[in-house]
């Protein structure tokens, strides 16, 4: 089959683990959002879901840092932080190593990328997860594009994976959700969290959605450090999203919460 | 300094349960394995957000580190600031504040 559903969405522990301290009809509007792109991919009726993160050195660190990773097993588990700060359950997250395999073999066409037989899920992908599939019963393909360890892969280079990943998405009988997880602009783990630039998120939001390849790699690492903060490098996982997705986005919730650290954000993209 | 060293620690203890009970059992012991200065050494047994957070540790690492400890994320955000009150501004890194140490981002 291909990919049958493309979509993106913040990820910062505060979401679940402090939304006790959000304004509750704000928070509870973004999560009713979270949950409803959760519904959407279900209708979709995909086989698997790949998610392409960002994650915080659940895996991978400065002793061995790939650009790009893919998990490659039957299982996972997360998430690594303390349950009860996080909130959310420790849990096993079902894998498809056979699958997995099948397609990075066809990303590395075109990029290369490591393989990870282990992989343990930290908030990036824990909290996503907790809204779109509840019941954690939908495989998972975890993929990871380094943004904490400069340095990092080029923008342009993270559009090409996106691209390697439709190709080898379209190759496969199954059919694959596909869900981008990242912060746009933030400051988060520092004392400057809850720090947010709107303008900036919007102006990005709009270049995501009418899927503007040129604008969307328009930025400087120095460029986001200044305006969007180390969180901005996440902007990579939305890319990918869109170069592999092609349509037009559709920004269903954005707001900034500080106390979650990030403007929350629940988008879909058509595939075409 | 060897603030690779610190961040190492930092990623073994917060993905490894195994490295979270010798946390417990014996720091100093497990300390032995990883090539700290004193500097480093004294803020990792003092469990010190803030100077760690000087030293240039990355924020995400030292976030989980805060959460294993069970510090109150209001008390962990504040321990950054007092970090920087004591020592000055974060030496290394992409963590770097850019608030000031008395503003209260987002109301914590």
């Amino acid at each position: 089959m291909s990919l049958v559903f493309a979509g993106v969405c913040s990820h910062a522990p505060g979401i679940t683990g402090r939304a006790h301290l959000a304004d509750p009809a704000l928070k509870n509007a973004f999560h009713a959002e979270f949950r409803a792109l959760g519904e959407s991919l279900a209708a979709a009726k995909p086989d698997a879901l790949i998610i392409i993160a960002a994650e915080h050195f659940a895996n991978f660190f400065m002793n061995n840092m790939p650009a790009y990773a893919i998990g490659m097993a039957d299982h996972y588990e997360g998430p690594i932080e303390d349950p009860a700060w996080l909130g959310i359950a420790k849990t096993r997250v079902p894998g498809n190593a056979a699958l997995s395999q099948r397609i990075i073999k066809r990303v590395m066409d075109d990029v290369d990328v490591a393989f990870a037989e282990e992989w343990k899920f930290d908030h990036g992908i824990m909290v996503p997860l907790h809204f779109l599939t509840p019941r954690f019963d939908l495989p998972v393909i975890p993929v990871n594009i380094n943004c904490q360890g400069p340095p990092l892969t080029p923008l342009a280079r993270a559009w090409t994976f996106g691209e390697a990943l439709r190709s080898a998405c379209d190759a496969l009988p199954q059919r694959i959700a596909l869900i981008g997880t990242g912060g746009i602009s933030h400051w988060p783990a520092t004392p400057d969290s809850g720090k947010i630039n709107e303008p900036w998120d919007r102006e990005f939001l709009a270049r995501w959605q009418r899927n503007d390849r040129e604008a969307l790699l328009d930025y400087t690492d120095d460029a986001t450090y200044r305006d969007a903060g180390q969180g901005g490098f996440e902007i990579r996982t939305f890319i990918s999203v869109a170069a592999a997705a092609g349509g037009r986005g559709d920004v269903r919730f954005y707001a900034p919460i500080p106390i979650f650290s990030v403007g929350c954000t629940v988008a879909t993209m058509d595939v075409i | 300094m060897s603030l690779y060293a610190t961040q190492k620690f930092l990623y073994h203890l917060n993905r490894d349960p195994a490295v979270q009970r010798r946390y417990q059992d014996d720091l100093p012991k497990l300390l032995q394995e990883y090539e700290l200065d004193h500097e480093e050494r004294e803020a990792i047994l003092a469990g010190d957000i803030g100077k760690l957070y000087v030293l240039g540790s990355n924020g995400q690492l030292l976030m989980h580190f805060a959460a294993l400890l069970g510090m109150p994320w209001a008390d962990y955000i504040e321990a950054m600031r007092e970090g920087v009150r004591k020592h000055g501004p974060v030496r290394a890194g992409i963590y770097a504040m850019t608030t000031s140490t008395e503003e209260r981002v987002a109301g914590v």
